[in-house]
């Protein structure tokens, strides 16, 4: 922590991730009910009321209510899925290089498979065929997510395979998967983990399309979703695009740079396969 | 070139296993999704449970879903992908379409970003720690946080709508009568902010690869040597250093392909280019399933494409790459 | 006496500022025009740094105090057209994705007015010279498909491709197997004699410097603590460091462990 604190890049990020966070904890306490509730007159432009300081929108909800509540969305699917993603594909890409041969080669392929099919057009059929909903969505982006997580943990453990430690589990009789998931993944996870930022960044990206699309959680609101209603009254009303479009970049720059120092500072490589 | 041939012939088996997973992917999608394509049929269309029946036969829908893979296995290496319900044409028309519109697409974006990315990269890699350097490693920092959709708004807001210097949204001006240089130019006119929207995130992506690669080579001892020699430091930035710092740039060409087909879904949604993406809109918005896994088979037959011409390219770019097989 | 091509007088060289002892103090020495000169002394004792000094290739945060003279004159030597540099590690000095024949035309091309096609055969012709087998397909070989002895003829070809009047080879031959190490040696030697250069050879093993310069200096933590003909140094050695050296190397005196002409090539 005290090395992180010497780059100021990733004071920076760890700083938005705080605000966002902060945002996202405390939007039904300083907006209770519902955010899509009308709260005034509509299109109201933004610092005109200070009851209402981001204005209001096409519909006359509050624009700063709402992205706040979209706070919250982004952040939970972009941990949720990216959580996902590198979970599974730590075990995918754990088992495939400890197992080798036949099941390496499926694994590997099916990696292939996914990284094939543009990510975002796989996360559009899936929604599409299952519905939206908040899950769903995380699964939607979860489903090709998965692969760079996998290929870093499968390289990772082909050079842990031989170590001393495995070796010695070997001796006293564990069984091949104990010994794959129990002492071989833990240590591979670090350069994994070092992939997180991206991941999540890209998850947040990918769901703030998805329901510029119209394919996010009806019932919820979202960046996405906010920057596509504003689009309809872009001309009068910009800001209503503008705004949560700001809210998306900020946060997407967080991420990274947090993520860029956290692996700076601990002087993880990232082993890009 | 036998050393880029042999690589191909092994990629290409390797593919082939992987399209079969893909469409295996699809199938099984198709198979989850609510209804079958003559619901579909019947609900855009109306028509008499009789009428239901005679067709599921005939489409091959009241069979096991083991004989229904064998079909549709069968139809695809038919190059039939099925009937769009949305459009009532084969699908295989339809994408065949909107396809040229989005590699042209496609193709000036990846030139914009590949080109002005590295580019910029090399400039900055040029001095690493200078001014310069740290001001476009910032830069496209952000830029690479901008999402494309959001990016395309604000562009369409300051320089279609305020400025008025790029039309808002199609492909080519409607019924223009314009031929040869002058279609084309109207065609480069209306591409300019849908390019620009879906290019910035891999140029700013380019850039940096470029600028961190080449603090990379500059640590090399053969950039030492070089100096030994008395070349002249464009040179050994040029020739050299960024010339080796090229190689991983090249193999992200077929990473982000993948990824820029996403992307053209809602760039082309927005700007009303009737490309492929916008046909993966309209199929979600028609609720035609059977399309858009038709426009998902030919995105990844198109990704592998793009990827063995990017395995090639490499392998004349790398003289290392299959040295072992083909023996030097 | 002929001139000195590099006069170096007083030459104190420190890579970072709060070392406590200089990588290189008080350097006084004259490398005359065509004569071949050994360091020698052990790791660490300042032998590369000496040479990286007098090419200008020292990186930018060493202080450099004292001052070398080229030709007389204070103006620095050009690397590559004044300066050859071959360093030890051939694979390292060759860039991977340049054919090779490549590497030695931009150098030929920087220094001397030549078109591509008279570069190319002088590259062709310097291939010939570091005796690479099969010198045209050699030109447009990469440096992955040649060996460690073939890569490093190649760097020499590099260094001398603008006529430098002075080469510098820092350990050029220790990082290769004995047999190849006496032909780079020979190499080295026929390629001087022939064309007139000056020799800067460094190296830790002493029977080497012996069978190739006139004179030898011996360096020690940062200092040159010998400096004589070869015959004297070896002979009468002043220094008991010297001496430590010499004794450490059994069998000098013995049958000669470099053969005087190279055995083919390899
Ligand atoms: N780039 C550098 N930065 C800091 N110190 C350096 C650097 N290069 C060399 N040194 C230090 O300077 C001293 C002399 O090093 P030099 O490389 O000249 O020795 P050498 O005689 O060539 O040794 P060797 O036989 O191992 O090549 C050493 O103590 C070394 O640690
Ligand atoms: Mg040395």
């Amino acid at each position: 922590m005290r090395r992180l604190a010497s780059i100021p890049e990733a004071l920076v990020g760890l700083g938005i991730l705080a605000i966002l966070a902060a945002m996202a904890l405390a939007a039904s306490a300083l907006f209770p009910g519902d955010p899509f509730a009308i709260k005034g007159a509509p299109l109201l432009s933004p610092f005109q009321d200070w009851s209402l300081p981001l204005g209001t929108d096409r519909l006359g909800r509050d624009v700063m209510a709402e992205l706040f509540h979209g706070a919250r969305t982004s952040l939970a699917v972009g941990l949720a899925a990216a959580a996902a993603a590198i979970a599974v594909g730590a075990v995918i890409g754990t088992l495939a290089g400890f197992a080798g041969g036949i099941v390496d080669e499926a694994l590997m392929r099916l990696t292939d498979a996914f990284q094939t099919v543009p990510s975002f057009l796989l996360a559009l059929a899936f929604v599409s065929v299952v519905g939206p909903s908040l899950t769903v969505v995380v699964i939607a982006i979860a489903l090709s997510a998965w692969t760079g997580p996998a290929r870093v943990a499968r390289a990772e453990v082909l050079s842990i395979r031989e170590r001393d430690f495995v070796a010695g589990a070997r001796v006293i009789g564990m069984h091949p998967l104990e010994i794959a998931l129990r002492e071989v993944l833990p240590n591979a996870l670090a350069p994994v983990l070092a992939l997180s930022s991206v991941i999540v960044a890209s998850a947040i990206l990918i769901e703030a399309a998805l329901s510029f699309l119209g394919l996010g959680d009806p019932n919820r609101v979202t960046w996405g979703s906010m920057i596509a209603e504003g689009r309809t009254v872009l001309r009068s009303a910009p800001f209503l695009s503008i705004v949560p479009g700001i809210a998306l970049v900020l946060t997407v720059l967080g991420v990274y740079l947090a993520g860029e120092g956290v692996v700076e500072g601990t002087a993880v490589r990232k082993s890009l396969s | 070139m036998s050393r880029a041939f042999l690589l191909l012939r092994r990629r290409l088996a390797g593919s082939i296993f992987v399209l079969l997973i893909v469409i295996v992917g699809t199938f099984l999608l198709l198979e989850a999704a609510p209804g079958d394509a003559v619901d579909a049929y019947v609900v855009s269309t109306g028509g008499d449970a009789g009428l239901v029946e005679a067709m599921r036969q005939s489409w091959g829908l009241d069979q096991s879903a083991a004989t229904r893979l064998a079909s549709y296995l069968w139809a695809l290496l038919h190059l039939d992908l099925g009937q769009s319900v949305a459009f009532s044409r084969p699908i295989r028309d339809v994408i065949l379409e909107r396809l040229p519109v989005t590699l042209i697409l496609m193709g000036a974006s990846t030139a914009l970003s590949f080109g002005l990315g590295s580019a910029l990269g090399i400039y900055a890699g040029a001095r690493p720690g200078s001014l310069r350097d740290r001001f476009l490693s910032t830069a496209s920092l952000a830029l690479y946080a901008v999402p494309g959709f959001w990016l395309a708004l604000v562009l369409v807001i300051a320089f279609a709508v305020d400025l008025r210097w790029f039309p808002i949204s199609g492909f080519e001006t409607i019924a223009s009568g314009k031929a040869g240089f002058a279609h084309a130019a109207d065609i480069a006119h209306h591409l300019v902010l849908p390019v620009t929207s879906l290019g910035v995130i891999y140029l700013a992506l380019y850039l940096r690869m470029m600028r961190a690669g080449m603090a990379e080579v500059w640590r090399l001892d053969f950039v030492r040597a070089a100096r030994a020699r008395g070349l002249s430091r464009r040179r050994i930035v040029l020739a050299h250093v960024a010339r080796n710092a090229l190689l991983p740039l090249v193999t992200m060409l077929g990473l982000q392909s993948a990824q820029m087909l996403g992307g053209s879904v809602v760039i082309e949604s927005i700007f009303s280019v009737p490309g492929l993406g916008r046909l993966a809109q309209e199929a979600v918005a028609l609720r035609d399933t059977p399309l858009l896994l038709g426009i998902i088979l030919v995105s990844a037959v198109l990704v592998i494409l793009i990827n063995l011409l990017v395995d090639i390219a490499y392998a004349f770019l790398d003289p290392r790459v299959g040295a072992s097989e083909a023996g030097a | 006496m002929t001139g000195s091509l590099v006069s170096i007088r007083n030459l104190s060289v420190s890579y970072r500022r709060d070392a406590s002892l200089p990588s290189l103090g008080n350097i006084d020495l004259d490398i005359a025009v065509g004569e071949r000169l050994a360091i020698i002394g052990e790791s660490g004792s300042g032998k590369s740094t000496l040479a990286l000094a007098i090419a200008g290739l020292l990186p930018s945060t060493a202080t450099v105090k004292g001052t070398i003279l080229w030709s007389g004159q204070p103006q620095l030597p050009l690397g590559g057209r004044d300066i050859g540099f071959v360093f030890q590690d051939a694979s390292a000095s060759l860039d991977p994705v340049m054919a090779v024949g490549r590497q030695i035309t931009e150098v030929a091309r920087t220094h001397l007015d030549l078109s591509r096609a008279q570069a190319e055969s002088r590259a062709l012709d310097l291939l010939r010279r570091v005796r690479l087998p099969d010198p045209d397909t050699a030109l447009h070989a990469y440096p992955h498909q040649l060996s460690g002895g073939q890569r490093q003829r190649v760097a020499i070809a590099a260094a001398i491709a603008a006529g430098p009047r002075l080469l510098i080879a820092d350990e050029a031959t220790s990082a290769l197997d004995t047999i190849v190490q006496a032909d780079i040696v020979a190499l080295i030697k026929q390629l001087v004699a022939e064309d007139g250069m000056a020799l800067l050879f460094v190296s830790h093993d002493i029977a080497l410097a012996a069978e190739l310069a006139d004179r030898i200096a011996v360096f020690r933590r940062g200092e040159m603590v010998e400096l004589g003909s070869t015959d004297a140094v070896i002979q009468v050695p002043q220094h008991a460091y010297t001496k430590k050296l010499l004794d450490a190397h059994i069998g000098l005196d013995a049958a000669p462990m470099i053969a005087p002409t190279g055995h083919g090539h390899v």
